[in-house]
């Protein structure tokens, strides 16, 4: 793992990873596909084959084929959960806080951070939407999502302080962050945005619109 | 006015403040960051749109200086 003095400091806690690159992520994200279809294809497979050889089996083909629909969803909805905002009261503290995010934000990524409570941040890695627990980054120009489960260690933090954290941590060292971030998820964006409500559904389109344009 | 500020659960709050030339206003800034670097925070600076640098010693000229805990994977 190469850091250089604008390292983040936090590489120093995971210390066995190398360093997060452009290349790294294009190659986790065709490991993921071909793991995908290494689960999903054998129950097809199986589904398939079932009927051909005795249509009665239908049944059994059945739940082979709800076990292929069901793991890619189970994945998703592991990628899915790093941006989903947490089911909470909003802290006292959070509209001080509200107020800090929007001024690390340009006017455009304030407004819809206002509206959705994602971030949306520009990188050159793809473009980031960062929520208070983890983050979406959208590459290969908006075809692929990589989700990553990361917060900060003080959790009692407002939401917006939360993901300030995360912000602030991301524009210090884009691939230093993608590499202390633990990779959730990768695949297209649709079946992430499925798994989500229409506000963070607004937040992936937006970052998808910026990375095509990319 | 340059501002040393934590992220913390009221948040933030102003840990100090000094004006270049006020010597006094910037030692005790420096006592304030480096208690919350003995503490475990991180000190970063924001170096221009969408860009920040994480520093070690309190940098006399910052507008403001942000104390952050640090990140982990979950």
């Amino acid at each position: 793992m190469s850091s250089g003095a604008g390292a983040l400091p936090e590489l120093a806690a995971v210390p066995w990873r190398p360093r997060a690159s452009a290349e790294s992520l294009r190659r986790r994200g065709a490991v993921w596909t071909v793991l995908t279809t290494l689960h999903v294809a054998p129950f097809l497979a199986v589904a398939v084959v079932l009927v051909l050889l005795q249509p009665l089996t239908a049944p059994v083909a059945l739940a082979a084929l709800a076990h292929a629909w069901i793991i890619p969803e189970l994945y998703a909805h592991r990628g899915a959960s790093t941006i989903r905002l947490r089911r909470e009261a909003p802290a006292r503290a959070e509209p001080v806080a509200q107020g800090f995010l929007g001024d690390l934000l340009g006017h455009p990524e304030r407004d819809l951070q206002r509206r959705t409570g994602l971030a949306l941040e520009r990188g050159a890695l793809g473009v980031w939407v960062v929520g208070e627990a983890g983050a979406v980054l959208f590459t290969a120009g908006g075809r692929r999502v990589h989700c990553f489960c990361v917060a900060t260690t003080d959790r009692d933090l407002p939401r917006s302080d939360r993901i300030a954290h995360l912000l602030l941590a991301l524009r210090t060292d884009e691939r230093g962050f993608a590499t202390v971030a633990n990779h959730a998820f990768s695949g297209a964006p649709w079946r992430l945005a499925r798994r989500l409500g229409p506000d963070a559904r607004l937040a992936l389109r937006a970052a998808r619109r910026l990375a095509s344009a990319a | 006015m340059s501002r040393l500020i934590r992220m913390d659960q009221t948040g933030h709050s102003t840990l100090a403040e000094w004006k270049a030339g006020d010597e006094t206003g910037y030692r005790e800034a420096v006592e304030a960051f480096t208690r919350e670097l003995d503490n475990g925070y991180i000190g970063t600076v924001s170096v221009g749109p969408g860009r920040a640098t994480h520093v070690r010693e309190l940098p006399l000229d910052a507008d403001l200086v942000v104390m952050r805990r640090p990140i982990a994977g979950g």
